[in-house]
């Protein structure tokens, strides 16, 4: 699904290189988990991938089953399958949550040049996928995350993902900021998506978001790089150890 | 100093000079008659305004008081129908002459219409007490001679007074098949003391159109307006509102300017009675460097706990100009009043301007006034998060310019009406409707 080769990025506008030749590959229907410390270049691979502006690609490569992801406009990438739950999502004063997510719905629809859907349809498919994540019409009229709690933030993040059904979907820190409840809505939502044709890759920086949502791999970042892989134990060994022993074994 | 002020002077006279001589007083009845021949004075003594005046810094009136309007290609939906749907009495002027076939019957439950030009033929009329003497009220403490003009010289209008609650609103639509039409309209409203009604406007009145609205709103009484100025790219369009209000009455005011060459719309409000509201706001969507838009806002308290509100959003983009001149004076003794002014521009590149005045004059000791004027681009957080989701730029920045209007739209009261602007801003967007 996703194949990510020796990827190096640095800021646009400094002469700082984050990621320093990352190699990853995440298997079709596959949870995969990367966990690392503060300032790794966790969140600048999601932000990379998706093409935020601010970004430099020096070197290597990013697709989505065979999608040359790094040429492609944010919304190409979008329409494409792939979805990037933020870690702080923005607030859009005046933009209704329903337009939003008919007009990012039709849009992507029209880009893959399917028929739009109708108002009618839309609505009844949204109260539906809302219902589970146990976001009320309220929030569905209100503008888009404004006045939204932390935890109604990370649910509407994944109302989206439920509307838009990408393929590769990219979950930044989607635990911060969540309290045990949250948490485990926000993981439940998660988990009713993950299908044979679904990939996920899960950044955090705890293990306990990974209880809820429980990877196939895990991989550990650290100065720009993967430093190991290995099954959800290692998120585990993370838990017990910090990351201080694995960053000294890659020194 | 001495000097300066006689040649200045003097270019006003000549300005004058020069377009005086296409213009003609209409024969009418004792009344009007008196009321023009006093503005006519009145402009003779002032002048017009030069691009010098301070009070038109920022807009050059040339397009105003040239003899001939520049020629103004017709639009292809200058009459888009903002208001279908809507259950209103219709009056249709084309080029500033009124269209019989095309409008209502004048004739509706809790108010009395006419024509100007028919009420002028009488020798005297109710309109008398106000035709032009609001506008001569609004000369002082800044000069408006194109007002005076418009009183001298204006051809047609409406002339209605509401004695209960309006039926439905009054839509006077405003149509054009001329480019070189040059229009003067005034229209004289009187809404009774308890009574209420609304006033709609669209479209272009003319090539160049030149319109006067005078208002008193009596005790307890509502006035409401909502415009759109018809995307009609060429035409110059100056407007004066003048109100005036009494005690525990209300009047709100929106205007929609979507693009048109030239517009500067003047609202002048004098606050007379105790406990009075009154709310002005516009949107304007200005594309392309030959738009240049102006709202110039004269707000006068002078009665106790007051409210008043200005809110204007203006997008700009491709070289557009948006202006915004707002003053709240606070006269002696207008204690508790509550002033609120707020201007602010979302510039889409780099090309375009917006140029503010905010002002406010407080003789008054126990006041709450504010006013703010921002200018920025957009969030590019929020752009981002958009195209994140799969919706293109160009559509993620609609959306985004949508939401920054619909502050100002807010701001009508009737929500039939709000939504209807509101469609007519998203067909300008080419955004698909609300859920």
């Amino acid at each position: 699904m996703l194949e990510i080769k020796n990827l190096h990025v640095k800021l646009e506008d400094e002469d700082k290189q984050i990621l320093k030749g990352l190699d990853l590959t995440v298997e079709t229907g596959k949870v995969h988990a990367i966990m690392g410390p503060n300032g790794s270049g966790k969140s600048t691979l999601s932000y990379v991938l998706s093409g935020r502006d601010g970004y430099e690609v020096t070197e290597g490569s990013a697709t989505m089953d065979g999608f040359d992801l790094l040429e492609a406009e944010t919304e190409e990438r979008a329409a494409e399958g792939l979805f990037l739950a933020f870690q702080y999502p923005v607030e859009i004063p005046g933009v209704s949550n329903m337009t939003f997510l008919r007009t990012a719905l039709n849009a992507q629809r029209k880009a893959r040049g399917e028929e739009e859907m109708s108002a009618t349809d839309f609505l009844k498919m949204v109260r539906e996928k809302a219902k589970t994540l146990k976001i009320d019409g309220d929030m569905l009229k209100r503008p888009v995350n404004m006045g939204f709690s932390g935890g109604e933030k990370k649910r509407n993040e994944i109302l989206q993902m439920a509307v838009l059904e990408p393929k590769m979907c990219i979950l930044d820190e989607t635990d911060s900021g969540l309290d045990v409840d949250a948490m485990k809505l926000v993981s439940d939502g998660v988990n009713a998506l993950r299908s044979e044709g679904r990939s996920f890759l899960v950044i955090t920086h705890y293990q306990r978001l990974l209880d809820h949502i429980v990877p196939d791999v895990v991989h550990i970042m650290a100065n720009g790089r993967i430093i190991k892989t290995g099954g959800p134990e290692l998120a585990l060994e993370v838990e017990k150890n910090g990351y201080a022993d694995l960053l000294a074994e890659n020194a | 100093m001495a000097i300066k002020r006689a040649q200045l002077k003097q270019q006003k006279q000549d300005a004058l000079a020069a377009r005086q001589p296409v213009l003609s007083m209409p024969e009418g009845g004792e009344w009007i008659t008196a009321a023009r021949k006093d503005a006519a004075g009145r402009l003779d003594a002032m002048g017009l305004p030069i691009r010098r005046d301070e009070y038109w810094k920022y807009t050059r009136p040339d397009a105003f008081t040239s003899a001939a309007p520049e020629a103004a290609a017709l639009a292809d939906d200058a009459g888009a129908q903002v208001f279908e749907g809507v259950d209103v009495l219709t009056v249709v002027f084309r080029d500033g002459a009124f269209d019989a076939d095309a409008s209502d019957a004048l004739a509706l439950d809790g108010v009395e219409i006419s024509r100007l030009a028919d009420a002028a033929q009488a020798d005297i009329h109710w309109a008398k007490d106000i035709y032009g003497a609001l506008e001569t009220a609004g000369q002082d403490p800044v000069e408006r001679p194109l007002a005076a003009l418009n009183t001298a010289y204006a051809t047609d209008g409406l002339v209605i007074r509401a004695t209960g609650a309006a039926a439905k609103p009054i839509h006077v639509v405003y149509e054009r098949s001329s480019d070189t039409s040059d229009v003067v309209l005034h229209h004289v409203i009187k809404v009774e003391e308890g009574a209420s009604v609304t006033l709609l406007e669209t479209g272009a009145a003319g090539a160049r159109a030149n319109t006067v609205t005078e208002v008193t709103v009596a005790d307890t009484a509502a006035f409401h307006h909502v415009r759109s100025q018809g995307r009609d790219q060429e035409r110059q369009l100056l407007t004066h509102m003048f109100a005036r209000l009494g005690s525990e009455s209300t009047f709100k005011s929106f205007t929609l300017t979507p693009n048109g060459k030239m517009t500067r719309n003047e609202c002048i409000m004098e606050l007379t009675g105790d406990d009075a509201i009154a709310h002005v706001a516009g949107a304007l969507m200005a594309d392309g460097k030959d738009v240049h838009q102006d709202d110039t806002i004269f707000i006068t308290h002078d009665a106790v706990n007051c409210e008043s509100r200005q809110v204007f959003k203006k997008v700009l983009s491709n070289g557009a100009t948006g202006v915004f001149q707002g003053k709240i004076l606070v006269k002696q003794g207008a204690q508790k009043t509550d002033g609120y002014q707020i201007s602010q521009s979302l510039l889409l590149d780099e090309d375009s301007q917006f140029l503010a005045k905010p002002e406010l004059e407080i003789y008054a000791d126990d006041v709450a006034c504010s006013h703010g004027s921002t200018s920025g681009a957009i969030d590019e957080d929020a752009l981002y998060y958009l195209r994140a989701r799969g919706i293109p730029h160009r559509k993620a920045q609609d959306l985004m310019v949508l939401a920054f209007l619909a502050e100002a739209v807010d701001e009508i009261e009737s929500e039939e009406l709000r939504e209807a602007i509101l469609r007519r801003i998203r067909l300008w967007l080419d955004l698909e409707d609300d859920l």
